[in-house]
């Protein structure tokens, strides 16, 4: 969706501002929510592609006016509600009115180091040829989906060339609403700099983006 | 570390507690209560995620690539069976790539949509590289971006940015420092900053701005 996570080229948000010896948090809830957010996409209930559908569609005011973890926290509140976990109002209270509904999965302590070490794959068996090969001409599609995706606002109708098949993973525009994993090939997208911003772009930089086939057309 | 909420609460008047602490516990002893998470397994991600996942880990792979060059080939062509090799992997790393820089070449790593980070590598992102100022700059303004981090790079390097828009995620193989020759591989991964991992800055050594450079 074209919401305000899709950040790239924008202007007015002033200067990076590392943080000298910056904490892994900055408050002991923030533990909590990361944690939390992990343990809940742990439980099936949700993957990975819907997390950020929701995160991305908190309205623009409340995305670029809350901090990251209360993104995640917000995000994570619509989606229990949103899958029934819980009610509104048992949110707001904190206490368990009704009866807990089933998860596929509980993240257990034991085992759970070995678990996050070991990852979640995304890539999926091909079951279709890759459309396009190394060295190929693309122009990404114009399309403006109103739900999520991958395909980044500022390369859309912009010509590239295709650097790297990357593979075949589950693709994140379904996924995320859990119609299907519709594995599909995804390629390295590289843009040269003036391709994307015209003469203000840095000369001979490029850009590149992971864009799966679908977000694709021969040029 | 202990996450005893009643016990906090008997520790604090209310008007100590921000309201999103307050709903953050809220919402934990609510899972918690229906059973969907296990507070000690929280305790044991936070940990594992604040003590022991980060950027040493990068550093490890650096500076093994640096020393053994027939490493550095497998990292540069198959980059997530080469960082196992040091057993080093796991969640947002399932599928790496490493770029590496050169003196014609530097690279820089962004997320403009959220904050896809190399997290067996890198440790979880700082502030920084999750915040609007970064993912809206690296991909139109990377110079200006890395003027900020204090790097400024040769006219004639040319830069590419990685906008990590799906699960493969990215990690800059920096250029080893000069008048290294004889270092440790542990003595060569001191050198390696998370920053010099991103793009964002140099491994320790080498000069951030062509003036520093020796004539």
């Amino acid at each position: 969706m074209n919401g305000a996570q899709d950040l790239g080229g924008a202007h007015g948000f002033g200067p990076v501002a590392p943080e000298p010896d910056e904490p892994v948090f900055h408050a002991a809830w923030e533990r909590r929510v990361f944690a939390l957010a992990m343990a809940m996409g742990y439980t099936g209930a949700w993957n990975l592609d819907g997390s950020r559908a929701n995160r991305e569609s908190l309205p623009p005011a409340e995305y670029l006016g809350s901090s990251y973890y209360e993104i995640w926290l917000r995000a994570l509140e619509k989606q229990v509600a949103g899958t029934g976990l819980a009610t509104p109002s048992e949110i707001a209270t904190g206490r368990s009115a009704e009866p807990a509904k089933p998860v596929a999965r509980v993240l257990a302590r034991e085992g759970l180091e070995a678990l996050f070490r070991a990852g979640f794959p995304s890539s999926r068996a091909a079951d279709a040829p890759a459309r396009f090969a190394v060295g190929d001409r693309i122009v990404a599609r114009n399309i403006h989906p109103t739900g999520h995706t991958r395909l980044p606002r500022y390369v859309r109708g912009k010509r590239g060339r295709i650097v790297r098949t990357d593979g075949v993973y589950v693709f994140p525009d379904t996924n995320a609403y859990r119609t299907g994993e519709n594995p599909t090939w995804l390629y390295t997208v590289a843009f040269t700099a003036q391709e994307l911003w015209g003469e203000s772009g840095d000369p001979g930089g490029v850009v590149t983006v992971a864009a799966f086939e679908p977000y694709l057309d021969p040029a | 570390m202990g996450h005893d909420h009643a016990h906090d609460a008997h520790h604090h008047h209310g008007s100590e507690i921000s309201p999103v602490e307050a709903r953050v516990r809220a919402l934990e002893s609510l899972l918690a209560e229906k059973g969907y998470v296990d507070p000690a397994a929280l305790d044991a991600l936070v940990e594992l995620y604040e003590t022991k996942v980060g950027p040493h880990a990068g550093a490890r792979v650096v500076a093994r690539a640096w020393t053994d060059p027939a490493y550095r080939a497998r990292l540069l062509s198959d980059a997530t069976p080469a960082i196992a090799e040091l057993d080093i992997g796991g969640r947002g790393g399932e599928h790496m790539v490493v770029v590496e820089n050169t003196p014609e070449t530097h690279n820089l790593v962004v997320c403009t949509l959220c904050s896809c980070y190399p997290w067996p590598v890198l440790g979880l992102p700082p502030v920084w590289y999750k915040a609007p100022p970064y993912r809206a700059r690296a991909v139109i303004d990377p110079r200006g971006v890395l003027a900020e981090f204090g790097v400024t790079l040769p006219e004639t390097t040319r830069i590419t940015v990685w906008d990590s828009t799906a699960e493969t995620r990215y990690m800059v193989l920096p250029m080893r420092p000069a008048e290294t020759a004889g270092f440790s591989e542990e003595a060569l991964a001191a050198l390696v900053t998370r920053d010099a991992m991103i793009g964002t800055g140099l491994p320790r050594g080498i000069p951030a701005t062509p003036a520093e450079m020796p004539v």
